[in-house]
């Protein structure tokens, strides 16, 4: 292996890079309707994308998976809050897979 | 400004859910490490300068392969890609007159997770709730790392499955209450999950990384959803809301 720290650094650097560029370029508001709906419709599609299927696959069985799922989508539909829902799934999927893996 | 105090109080409120699943994760990305011969001292400073689990895993096999250091920028580019589409995101979120320094340390938090909760506060993003978040969610992520490599296989692998949905958990938590206002970002949603299935399951797309999936998807349906149904008020995340919510502003 190369060396670790040199790896480690430039990784960081074009992490950081990608993740500060956009919020210090862009410094004014969009006023172009059609950029401002795409840069509001992200954080929903791209949460969705990365929610589903990866939760299936993230447990030991896609069941408990897709019961962590629905559970979620229930008490947030009812307004539950973020670390009550975080939580009842993760306790769901513990309870869950004590039976069936 | 007395409300910065409250912010932050509210980001790491909410950077706790975020805390357990990254310490879930980073523990297996921690056992990982180990498995590639990287030291605790490597592992932990890897996961604290660069917070993002994808990336560290990929760098892991990367590092394993002795491949060049362009290689690994490379990857990192492709793997992250996604964190410039929500900084662009966030860049509305937060008032035109933000100072640099701001942007610039808000910028080390872009995180799928963190960008989600940010996203989502009510008005414009005081960038202390931000830091609120981070100050509980990044020492979780260098911790479980740290422990992981230390501990390896302590942990019963029961928990740390069970803690990793968190995560899950809580990008439902952000995305489903605004979608119970609004049918058409319900029916986004739908769409959204419903490609990202097809993706990841039907063969045709096996070569496509993870990260460059999720890239392709977002923009490919925010685009279509924003020329076909064009919001005015199109502040991302929480913003259609705004009105007489200025308290972050």
């Amino acid at each position: 292996m190369r060396d670790a720290y040199a790896y480690i650094a430039v990784m960081a650097v074009v992490t950081y890079l990608i993740r500060v560029l956009p919020l210090t370029l862009i410094r004014r508001e969009i006023h172009n309707v059609t950029v401002r709906s795409f840069l509001y419709y992200i954080p929903y599609v791209t949460l969705s994308v990365m929610t589903f299927p990866a939760i299936l696959d993230a447990t030991g069985s896609q069941i408990s998976g897709f019961a962590g799922l629905v559970a979620a989508v229930v008490l947030a539909w009812f307004g539950a809050s973020l670390f009550s829902v975080a939580v009842a799934a993760c306790v769901l999927v513990f309870v869950m897979e004590l039976f069936i893996c | 400004m007395a409300d910065h105090k409250k912010n932050f109080l509210d980001g790491m409120r909410d950077g706790i859910p975020i805390a357990l699943g990254y310490f879930a994760v980073s523990f297996t990305l921690g056992i990982a490490c180990r498995n590639i011969g990287l030291s605790a001292l490597h592992s932990t400073v890897m996961s604290f300068t660069n917070l993002t689990s994808a990336g560290e895993f990929a760098a892991l096999g990367i590092m394993a392969a002795g491949a060049s250091y362009w290689e690994m920028a490379l990857s990192q580019l492709v793997i992250n890609l996604r964190y410039m589409l929500m900084s662009c995101s966030l860049s509305q979120k937060m008032a035109p007159d933000t100072p640099m320094y701001h942007r610039l340390l808000v910028g080390y938090g872009v995180t799928d997770e963190i960008f989600g909760i940010s996203v989502n506060v009510p008005g414009r993003l005081d960038p202390f709730y931000t830091y609120g978040a981070i100050c509980i969610a990044s020492p979780a992520w260098a911790l479980g790392t740290l422990l992981g490599v230390v501990l390896g296989n302590v942990l019963p692998a029961r928990i740390v499955v069970a803690l990793s949905v968190a995560l899950y958990g809580m990008f439902i938590a952000i995305i489903v209450p605004p979608a119970r206002k609004d049918r058409l970002l319900a029916a986004l949603i739908l769409v959204s999950m419903a490609m990202s299935w097809i993706f990841a399951r039907l063969p045709l797309f096996d070569g496509i990384s993870g990260g460059m999936k999720i890239i392709i998807l977002t923009v490919l349906i925010s685009g279509v959803a924003a020329v076909l149904f064009p919001v005015d008020k199109g502040l991302a995340g929480g913003g259609k809301k705004e009105e007489g919510e200025s308290d972050h502003a």
